[in-house]
């Protein structure tokens, strides 16, 4: 089975919320230096950056757009539906995902985890866009920079449903 | 939900809602067969006693007869189907061309659902798709409806006419945070509810309270799902087997102190004192009633609900 993060940390979702905010500080500031450098170069240098610090804590799936802030730091990729606005109907009785029955729920925990966060927890709330797919395995830190990450389908709006 | 708002698809069972009738939907489950007299057969029982016949999507992951071919039966009958989509089989371009078809075939109605998991069913090595969410492709019929585009934004000739539905699980972890996701799901696009079976009317009068209290009663349409439970071990079966359905041990009780021959009776009965204690319950506009294979004990409990009649077709 594949490394679904430590637990241990991700416990306390108001340091990663905090490591996360700094990250995307740090990165907005140095993004005018970054782009000069160019996606592509960076690509070879943020790619397995990504790989040794996401993979271990939240069991990343390198989707490319990074949502963690909103789902209480738990990471939806490694749901077994990969849902980005759940839990299903199908969650057990003990908390536990209803395909791998040894697993706690991603989403379970994504909600619990939500309400121990500072000013992101309520972000749980946001309906998600739909994955873009053509993003999987590139970096979610340099797709931040460009906006990529941010693009949902063109005809994609929320409005209020009366 | 405002009465005077347009009719989002004008089907019976929007009306019948909108009316503010207590609205009764009844499931039917598709048959194993290239058969369709199997489909008229079934739907023949549920159509004089509901207001609209839910055509399930492959559920449990065992494949059936799809979902669109029952509800394009159905609309031959002149019957009013509610078409279920889910997300394991079918990508979001698979998606909105059949939500597009059925419309064109007729169907006004569509339940919007994640899907039970490949492994739930008897081709567990399938590949699981999803590669939308229940919320995202309420969002997507939603866009194709009001925007009239494909998520693309592409634009279509002619919107399809649909009034959109979602599921809740009332009983499935985090039961305090249910509430909340369904917000999501009406803000995604919902119009009306199907819950999961109810057999603890109690936790079920927790969430509802709930989703009172969020003002989310009347945005949406609530139909509350209920259910006999043929024998002990059918209950055994569905609430171990069964992904998301909750039996609480004093139900199981109650069946097994019954003797054999009358196991079906006391199941039916349960059902019928769950819909009389959920029609009570404020924000429940409905009931949704479903039995695997059992279409005539629907019938006959919403015969003993005192459900009957039911308007007329239009």
């Amino acid at each position: 089975m594949r490394r679904r993060g430590w637990p241990w940390l991700q416990d306390r979702p108001l340091i990663l919320e905090a490591a996360y905010s700094l990250t995307r500080r740090l990165l907005v500031w140095a993004s005018p230096l970054l782009l000069k450098v160019g996606v592509p170069r960076l690509n070879s240098v943020f790619i397995p950056l990504e790989d040794v610090t996401k993979k271990p804590v939240f069991g990343c799936r390198m989707c490319g757009q990074c949502i963690l802030h909103s789902t209480g730091m738990t990471c939806p990729m490694t749901c077994p539906k990969e849902l980005r606005n759940g839990p299903c109907g199908g969650v057990r009785q003990d908390g536990h995902c209803e395909v791998i029955p040894s697993m706690p729920c991603v989403w379970v925990k994504a909600w619990e985890r939500s309400s121990l966060m500072g000013a992101m927890g309520t972000e749980i709330r946001l309906v998600q866009p739909p994955v873009n797919r053509s993003l999987h395995g590139t970096s979610a830190w340099l797709n931040v920079l460009t906006g990529e990450d941010q693009l949902a389908p063109p005809a994609w709006q929320i409005t209020p449903n009366p | 939900m405002d009465s005077s708002a347009p009719l989002r698809a004008d089907s019976r069972l929007e009306r019948v809602l909108r009316a503010g009738l207590f609205a009764v939907t009844a499931e039917l489950n598709p048959p194993d067969s290239a058969d369709p007299q199997a489909v008229y057969d079934n739907a023949l029982v549920l159509a004089e006693v509901a207001d609209g016949i839910n055509a399930t999507d492959a559920s449990g992951a065992n494949c059936h007869m799809s979902s669109l071919g029952v509800c394009a039966l159905l609309l031959r009958a002149g019957y009013e189907p509610i078409m279920q989509m889910g997300c394991r089989d079918r990508n979001r371009i698979a998606q909105q061309g059949d939500l597009l078809g059925a419309a064109a075939l007729g169907v006004r109605n569509v339940l919007c659902l994640t899907g039970d998991d490949v492994t739930a069913g008897d081709q567990p090595e399938a590949k699981r798709v999803f590669d939308l969410d229940s919320i995202q492709l309420l969002m997507t019929a939603r866009t194709l409806r009001d925007r009239g585009m494909f998520l693309s934004g592409r634009k279509l000739t002619v919107p399809p006419r649909l009034f959109l539905g979602a599921a809740e699980n009332p009983f499935a972890p985090p039961i305090h945070r249910r509430a909340e996701r369904l917000a999501k799901k009406i803000e995604a696009g919902a119009d009306f509810i199907q819950t999961q079976y109810i057999f603890d009317v109690a936790i079920f009068r927790d969430f509802m309270a709930r989703v009172v209290n969020l003002g989310l009663a009347e945005r949406v349409f609530i139909l509350a799902g209920v259910g006999p439970l043929r024998s002990p071990r059918t209950a055994e079966f569905m609430r171990t087997k069964v992904p998301g359905v909750y039996i609480p041990d004093s139900v199981v009780e109650r069946l097994k102190k019954t003797p054999k021959e009358r196991w079906a009776e006391e199941g039916m009965q349960i059902c019928v004192e769950i819909i009389a204690q959920v029609r009570q319950i404020p924000g429940v506009a409905g009931v949704h009633v479903m039995a695997y294979r059992q279409e005539e004990m629907v019938a006959e409990i919403i015969h003993r609900a005192k459900l009957l009649p039911r308007m007329k077709r239009k």
